[in-house]
């Protein structure tokens, strides 16, 4: 095993911190850590925090870690802001509402750009929640903005996917994606010391109604004011009570078996789109086949066909 | 291999005015960077541990209190002593030109006096950054 991967698996700040910016650049040397690392995951809680921008995730996730820690837990943090699809860049603010975690060292904050497609996450996220997990961690929450496709994909991440709504915004729960609502394992409505809490409750629980009738858990709808730390107590315990359910049922092997999927999947489409993209070899087939696509020769499909089929035969 | 060059912006001290680091934060996101906004009020123990668990390139202080002398060397040194010498370090908001040969000493690599344009801090930290 490698220095940085006993140094990971020590739970050493820095060591963590650089194998995450190789896994995220995509670099060869964080292939050989990662395999090292894998059998030494599978601990952690994974709790996915999902809400439009504003909604108090942050600030909620903050005031959860003072709990878990005051468990005893070790808490690992992902915070995902979008990448600019113009320039590639990202405005990481997270971390300005959990600046006073910053000092404890069970705890550890990484901020990150989607940089995936389309506003989707990018593949190092999975990355990153094996290295936190081996690295100690208890719990790990991955902030989300619910919008597009990141929150669909931090479902298939977590263990348990919170779905936070803010009181007063009308038709904020309509806003939500249509099946986003549905993925929840609990609501949270926060700012609850805002109007129209009632109201927002009452709208979940029409929709907890209607779509999860058949199974045996009803959604819990947790109400918190996280800027007071009011009901993080509460809500804590729905979470440490799904993760009970989620053994008990054995559905958390199904959960992970879907993490592993969709992770084997990114990790297979980059590959392949990297072989065929970027690789030499495959660089002037492809541009042959544009040239014919272009004067009507060939059909995209039948080119992409004749491409995969030189690879796969 | 896809390399982003990260950049943590924070606030050490007690002036409470962020407008300036927050356009130079969306400056360099435009300049496609990503840009770890940490907020005020940091003391130099914050910024370090922020910086090593975000693993940046670059460390930007902005303060318009007129403390920079004593906060921003502080962070300088406490790089130092923790490793992460390898970071680049640039400073922004009011400071004396008599000052800067010192902070350039002290490690505080790059000094940007109030309407510098962003375009000239963004250059300068492509053309600094060490890793
Ligand atoms: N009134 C009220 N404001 C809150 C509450 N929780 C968070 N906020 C404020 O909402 C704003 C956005 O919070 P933030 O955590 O950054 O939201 P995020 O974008 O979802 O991560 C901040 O100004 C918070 O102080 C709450 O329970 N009640
Ligand atoms: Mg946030």
């Amino acid at each position: 095993m490698n220095d940085i991967a006993k140094k990971v698996l020590s739970g050493d700040q820095r060591a963590i911190a650089r194998l995450i910016t190789l896994a995220e650049n995509n670099d060869s040397a964080a292939t050989k850590v990662m395999a090292d690392i894998h059998p030494h995951t599978g601990n952690a809680h994974i709790i996915g925090i999902t809400g439009v921008m504003g909604s108090g995730k942050s600030t909620l996730i903050c005031e959860l870690t003072r709990i878990f820690r005051k468990q005893r837990k070790k808490v690992g943090i992902i915070a995902i802001d979008p990448t600019s699809p113009f320039s590639g860049g990202a405005l990481l603010g997270d971390r300005v509402r959990m600046m006073e975690l910053a000092m404890d060292d069970g705890v550890f904050i990484r901020s990150m750009g989607t940089r995936g497609m389309l506003g989707g996450l990018t593949s190092a996220v999975y990355d990153v929640v094996e290295i936190l997990d081996a690295s100690g961690k208890d719990v790990i929450m991955v902030e989300t903005v619910g919008v597009g496709q990141a929150e669909v994909d931090v479902i298939k991440i977590a263990d348990t996917t919170l779905v936070i709504i803010v009181p007063g915004l009308g038709d904020s729960i309509q806003t939500l994606k249509a099946g986003v609502m549905e993925i929840a394992d609990i609501y949270v409505v926060n700012k609850a010391d805002r109007q129209g809490v009632q109201q927002a409750v009452a709208e979940i629980e029409s929709l907890v109604d209607i779509s999860c009738s058949e199974k045996d858990r009803k959604t819990p709808i947790m109400q918190t004011i996280s800027k007071d730390g009011k009901g993080i107590e509460e809500l804590v315990k729905e979470i440490i009570n799904h993760f009970k359910y989620l053994e008990k049922t054995k559905e958390i092997e199904a959960q992970r078996r879907l993490r592993y999927e969709a992770e084997l999947i990114e990790i297979i489409k980059k590959s392949l789109m990297n072989f065929i993209f970027d690789e030499s070899k495959l660089k002037n087939t492809v541009e042959k086949k544009l040239d014919q696509i272009s004067s009507k020769e060939v059909d995209p499909y039948t080119a992409a066909n004749e491409i995969l089929g030189k690879i796969l035969k | 291999m896809e390399r982003k060059i990260r950049v943590l912006i924070a606030k050490p001290g007690l002036d409470g005015h962020d407008r300036g680091a927050k356009v130079v934060a969306r400056a360099l996101r435009d300049a496609g960077m990503e840009v770890v906004y940490t907020g005020l009020h940091q003391t130099a123990e914050m910024i370090i541990e922020a910086a090593i668990q975000e693993d940046v390139d670059v460390v930007g202080l902005s303060l318009l209190s007129g403390a920079h002398m004593t906060l921003f060397i502080d962070v300088a040194r406490l790089m130092q002593e923790k490793g992460l010498g390898d970071v680049l370090i640039v400073g922004g908001g009011i400071v004396p030109e008599g000052d800067i040969p010192k902070l350039k000493k002290e490690g505080i690599k790059g000094v940007f006096g109030p309407g510098t344009h962003c375009d000239v801090i963004v250059d300068f930290i492509k053309k600094n950054v060490k890793r």
